[in-house]
């Protein structure tokens, strides 16, 4: 009796979850899953658009929309779940990362015809992508300094700042191992994008010099220390300089002289996407001028998207942190992916650093 | 024979989330990347001895300035009238109701540069840089754990017979000797079992460090956060012999106390 039961419950569930299925896709004429860095879309807030129901609604395909914090995390995901996404948006050297491991699948450009017109030439040729064959470029910016101008009178020029005695325990440098250790690098005159371990001993030795003079290691600590006029000088992220300059008068900021990190994070499809062609379209979607101005305002970074460029705010376009002038792009570079041997000691030695 | 039935849940709780993480941890710190036996990760914990032992340090004095203080509130405490001594236990705990996180937050906008008592040190003329160092670590760490130094040394005074008390005094000793006879070693469980409760948090905390230290005051928790990105085996080593040093300077105190309460 227990069994018969068991049996019937059994399939009971089945037609639940089969009826589940069909009603979904009743509605719609198909569904992708796109996986994205958390508060990385224009999400409708404060009159702006909803990139997601727009693009449901337009081509009446359903957007499965989840989130990550990290390259790494996304990595793991993708490496070792069973779902299966159709977009992603990793960074630079994770998508060099992903191309080596051969895990992205290769973008049918015909179906893309808003990167021909729409993407800066600067963004077609990416150093992580060779032959740019794929991924497409979504947002970027670079690496800036930022600091207070009632303690710094005059402005600086480049990360000797950072080193300098007078600003001795005013100054705050990066947490993260790969942005200290690139900064460090370019102090000692090595090219941070691809790096060997006795690199690695030389920026170390240069962050142990940096040690006594900070005031900490941050990361998102940064805002509140610059914001209230608690610390001096900091590197940090371009994108959130300008936020912190809106919230603080005093701040300023510095595109070092010496150049610095172009992130850029691009979208890209997983090799075991189940819905290509429906992926494409949706990259398409978001190449289009109005929904990546949206993205771009939303999140605050550069887009690398001309038409987009136009119809930003006279206060993005005129800002040398969100659209520095290509001369200094020149300057920059871009991280690649490093062999796991030398990013673990480079962490390590990061450690060592600051212990 | 008492049947052991009813403490099997409670076995399989501990060999699930204490044994099995142990063992995981004893395996880790003896092996190196490629999974074979090895010494390499003591050797490479060894680097950080000077964290360790800074830890160990700092841990060490915020709980003498617990027991300091601690001592007398509990015993004021335990001396009160009943609806007094509730109304104590019920200040003491209610700041611990709050996110530890906000607390220590608290004492960073109040101790920063142009933060309130700055202010009031600079109209008296002190000029002083009072973030960023190991006696703010210090403080922090003494806020964030003086309840659970308190409260285990008021229970067990709480409930010290007032019988004992008279009757010493019956035999003509005066206060100091009280205290020095009687009601001292009765208070050393809880003194004990406060000292649990504060060292080995504060060995291993790292947060108000991060929040209230400055670059030199990286504490031992902070380390093995770190390196457990990309090196699980030096980050087993360091957990381990931490974990080691604690459970040693616990047993030497127990053995002490005992003798203390029997004498």
């Amino acid at each position: 009796m227990k069994k018969f039961i068991s049996i019937i419950l059994a399939l009971a569930l089945c037609t639940a979850c089969a009826s589940l299925f069909t009603g979904c896709g009743s509605s719609y004429e198909g569904e992708i899953n796109v996986y994205n860095w958390g508060e990385y879309i224009s999400n409708g807030e404060e009159g702006s658009i909803d990139v997601i129901s727009e693009f449901e609604k337009r081509f009446n395909i359903k957007v499965n929309y989840t989130n990550y914090e990290t390259n790494e995390e996304m990595y793991n995901i993708l490496k070792n779940s069973n779902s299966s996404y159709d977009v992603i948006i990793p960074s630079d050297y994770m998508i060099s990362k992903l191309i080596e491991e051969d895990m992205l699948a290769e973008i049918n450009f015909e179906n893309i015809p808003n990167f021909d017109t729409n993407i800066m030439e600067r963004f077609k040729t990416p150093e992580y992508d060779e032959g740019s064959k794929h991924s497409v470029p979504y947002s970027w910016g670079v690496v800036a300094m930022v600091y207070n101008k009632t303690m710094i009178p005059e402005k600086p020029k480049g990360w000797s700042a950072l080193w300098n005695e007078e600003y001795k325990g005013n100054i705050l440098m990066f947490n993260n191992s790969r942005d200290a250790m690139a900064i460090a690098m370019q102090m000692c005159g090595i090219d941070p994008s691809i790096v060997t371990k006795e690199d690695i001993d030389k920026a170390t030795e240069k962050l142990k010099e940096l040690k006594p003079l900070l005031k900490g290691w941050v990361m998102d600590k940064v805002f509140t220390e610059m914001e209230s006029d608690q610390s001096a000088i900091a590197p940090y992220y371009a994108g959130d300089i300008f936020t912190m300059l809106n919230n603080n008068e005093n701040l300023d900021y510095v595109l070092p002289e010496e150049g610095s990190n172009l992130f850029v994070d691009a979208m890209c499809i997983p090799k075991d996407s189940k819905n290509k062609e429906l992926a494409e379209k949706f990259i398409n979607f978001m190449l289009e001028p109005e929904i990546a101005a949206a993205n771009a305002e939303y999140i605050g970074y550069s887009t690398p998207n001309t038409e987009a460029y136009e119809l930003l705010d006279e206060e993005y376009r005129n800002s040398d942190l969100i659209s520095p002038p290509d001369e200094y792009l020149d300057k920059c570079y871009t991280f690649y992916n490093l062999p796991d041997d030398i990013y673990s000691y480079m962490q390590e030695q990061f450690v060592k650093a600051q212990s | 024979m008492k049947s052991r039935k009813p403490s099997i849940p409670y076995l399989i709780w501990m060999v699930i989330f204490t044994l099995i993480p142990l063992v995981t941890i004893v395996i880790y710190a003896f092996t190196d990347k490629q999974g074979n036996f090895s010494f390499e990760p003591f050797k490479n914990a060894f680097f950080y001895s000077n964290v360790f032992f800074r830890s160990l340090w700092i841990a060490f004095l915020s709980c003498l300035i617990c027991i300091l203080l601690a001592y007398p509130m509990a015993y004021i405490m335990s001396r009160c009238k009943e609806r007094t001594q509730n109304l104590f236990v019920m200040l003491i705990t209610i700041p611990m109701w709050m996110n530890f996180l906000l607390r220590i937050y608290a004492w960073v906008i109040l101790l920063q540069n142009n933060g309130p008592i700055d202010m009031a040190l600079s109209l008296l003329g002190i000029n002083a840089n009072l973030m960023g160092n190991a006696g703010t670590v210090v403080l922090g760490m003494v806020y964030e754990f003086l309840p659970f130094m308190i409260l285990p040394i008021y229970t067990v005074m709480s409930k010290i017979d007032n019988n004992l008390i008279e009757a010493a005094q019956d035999l003509g000793s005066n206060s100091v000797q009280i205290f020095k006879k009687v009601i001292f070693p009765l208070s050393v469980p809880g003194i004990i079992s406060g000292i649990t409760m504060v060292f080995v948090p504060a060995a291993s905390t790292f947060l108000v460090a991060q929040y209230l230290g400055g670059t030199e005051d990286i504490m031992i928790g902070d380390i093995i956060d770190k390196i457990f990105w990309t090196d699980q085996n030096t980050g087993s080593a360091i957990s381990l012999i931490l974990m080691v040093a604690i459970l040693i300077l616990l047993i030497i105190m127990n053995i002490f106390g005992d003798e203390e309460a029997i004498s």
